[in-house]
C-alpha cells in the first residue's frame, strides 16, 4: 500500500494526475469525434453519391485498421505533416507537436467514425414524418434541425454514445506509446522503477474499471433525462 | 509520395501478416470456446455461478486490451512460484503471452454475444423439442446452439474484426506482427503516411474478406432463403 502513498515516497499522486490526463484526453477525442462526426454524418446521408463515398471512405479506413497504426501515423507524422504546412507559409523550423494533441487528434478521429455511424442510425431511425410535419409548420431549417430533429435523435443515439465513449476511454491507454504520462505510460514507469510490473498494472485496470463503471452511472442518468416522455 | 519504398516494403509487411492471422486464428478459436463456456454458466440459475461469470465478462470488457497484454506479460513474470511450474514455459513467451491475453479478452465479448443470443431463442422452440421427447442434451445441442450460431453470427463478425484490430497491439510486446513491422518501417525510413497506406490496405483486405465471409454465412444460415 505504501506504494501507492502520495507524496515523494509513493506513485498515489503520480497515478491520480496521470487519470486526470486520461479523463481530459478522452473528453477531448470525444469532442474532437464529435466534430468529425458533424462534418461526415451529412455526407453519408446526403443524396449526392461523390459525398456519399467520401463518408463511406472515412468510416470504413478508420473501422478498418488499428487504432494502433493510426496512432502512429499521427505520432511520426504529425509534425511533419504540419512542417509541411508551415514551409507553404515560409517558416522552416521544426516544430514540436505535444503529445496530449496528436493523442486527442488520433484516437479523436477514430471516435468520430464510430460516432458518425451512431448518428447516422439514429437520424435515420427517426420517422421521415417528423421532417415533413416540421416542414409544413414553416420552421426553417435551423430550427428543424435543432429543435426538432436533434432532441429525438439524441434520445436514440444515447445508448450508443456510451458504447463510443467506452471505446475511446479505453483506447486512450495507446496513446501511453507516444510518451503521453495518463494511466498506462505512468503505471509503465512506477512498474519499471519499482519493479512491481503486476501491481502497478492491476492498479492500472482497477483504475479503468472504476472509469467506465462511473461513467455507465453518469450516463444512464442522462438516458433517462432525455427519455422523459417515453 | 515514396512508391519505391511502397514497393519494397509490401513483402515484409505480407510476412508479417502472416503472424497477425496466426495470433487471429487461435484467439478466436480458444475465444470462442471460453466465450461458450462462461455463456452457459451466465444462463445458469445458480447466482455464484452466475455472477463469476458476469465479474469475468466486466472485468474484461471494462479494461483496455493492453493492460491485459501487460499484466500476463509483465505481471505474471513477477510470481516466483509461477516461475517454477511448467506454465513458465508458455508464460515466457510473448507469443503465448498475446494468445493467452487475446483469448481471454474475445472470451468475454463472445460470452455475452452468446448469452444474448441463447436469451433470444422462444421458448416454445424448446419446449416443442420437449414434447417431442428429445433429451435437454439434444435439444442444447441439435437445436439451441444451431439457433444460438444464426442469431450471434452479424455481432460475432463485429468481433472478428474488433479481435483483429486488437492483435496489433502484440507489436508492444516485442512481437513482430503487421504493426510492428509497420512501425519498425515508419521509425527507419521516416515515412509514415506510405507505410500506412500499404499496412492499413492490407488490414483494410482482411476485414473486407471477414466481412463478406459472415455475410455468406448470415445468408446460409438464415430462415429466409
Amino acid at each position: 500500500m505504501e506504494l501507492l502513498a502520495f507524496g515523494k515516497t509513493g506513485w498515489g499522486d503520480e497515478l491520480f494526475y496521470a487519470t486526470l490526463m486520461t479523463i481530459a484526453v478522452s473528453i477531448t477525442a470525444m469532442l474532437v469525434g464529435f466534430f468529425f462526426a458533424l462534418i461526415f454524418t451529412p455526407l453519408k446521408l446526403s443524396k449526392y453519391k461523390s459525398l456519399n463515398l467520401v463518408g463511406n471512405f472515412y468510416t470504413t479506413v478508420i473501422r478498418g485498421v488499428p487504432e494502433l497504426l493510426v496512432i502512429y501515423l499521427f505520432f511520426f507524422g504529425g509534425s511533419g505533416a504540419i512542417m509541411y504546412v508551415a514551409s507553404i507559409f515560409g517558416y522552416y523550423e521544426y516544430i514540436e507537436i505535444n503529445a496530449f494533441i496528436t493523442g486527442s487528434m488520433a484516437i479523436g478521429i477514430i471516435s468520430g467514425a464510430y460516432s458518425t455511424e451512431v448518428f447516422r442510425g439514429a437520424i435515420q431511425s427517426i420517422d421521415k414524418g417528423q421532417f415533413e410535419a416540421a416542414k409544413v409548420l414553416g420552421i426553417n431549417k435551423f430550427g428543424q434541425f435543432y429543435k426538432i430533429i436533434l432532441p429525438q435523435m439524441l434520445r436514440l443515439a444515447i445508448p450508443n454514445l456510451s458504447n463510443v465513449w467506452q471505446i475511446t476511454l479505453k483506447d486512450t491507454s495507446l496513446i501511453s506509446v507516444t510518451g503521453l504520462v495518463e494511466i498506462m505510460r505512468q503505471s509503465y514507469i512506477a512498474a519499471g522503477s519499482t519493479r512491481d510490473p503486476l501491481f502497478f498494472y492491476s492498479f492500472a485496470a482497477v483504475l479503468y474499471l472504476m472509469l467506465t463503471y462511473m461513467s455507465m452511472k453518469l450516463i444512464n442518468k442522462l438516458e433517462v433525462r432525455y427519455s422523459r416522455g417515453y | 509520395m515514396d512508391f519505391d519504398l511502397m514497393i519494397t516494403s509490401f513483402p515484409k509487411l505480407l510476412g508479417a501478416t502472416v503472424v497477425t492471422l496466426k495470433l487471429l486464428s487461435a484467439s478466436l478459436f480458444f475465444g470462442l470456446l471460453l466465450g461458450l463456456f462462461f455463456a452457459i454458466l451466465r444462463l445458469n440459475k445458480n447466482i455464484f455461478i452466475n455472477k463469476f461469470a458476469y465479474g469475468y465478462s466486466y472485468i474484461f470488457r471494462g479494461t483496455p486490451l493492453l493492460v491485459q497484454i501487460f499484466i500476463i506479460y509483465f505481471g505474471l513474470g513477477q510470481i516466483e512460484y509461477l516461475r517454477t511450474t511448467f506454465l513458465w514455459v508458455i508464460l515466457k513467451e510473448p507469443y503465448w503471452c498475446a494468445i493467452i491475453a487475446f483469448t481471454l479478452n474475445t472470451g468475454a465479448y463472445t460470452s455475452e454475444i452468446l448469452r444474448s443470443a441463447f436469451q433470444t431463442i422462444k421458448p416454445g422452440i424448446i419446449e416443442a423439442g420437449k414434447s417431442l421427447g428429445i433429451s435437454n442434451k439434444i435439444i442444447f445441442y441439435k437445436i439451441q446452439i444451431p439457433i444460438a450460431i444464426r442469431q450471434s453470427l452479424p455481432a460475432y463478425g463485429n468481433e472478428i474484426i474488433l479481435m483483429m484490430k486488437g492483435t496489433s497491439l502484440a507489436s508492444t510486446v516485442t512481437l513482430m506482427d503487421l504493426t510492428g513491422v509497420a512501425k519498425y518501417i515508419i521509425s527507419t525510413t521516416f515515412k509514415p503516411i506510405e507505410v500506412f497506406i500499404v499496412a492499413g490496405g492490407i488490414y483494410l483486405f482482411m476485414t473486407f474478406v471477414i466481412h463478406n465471409i459472415i455475410k455468406y454465412l448470415e445468408k446460409k444460415y438464415s430462415f429466409q432463403q
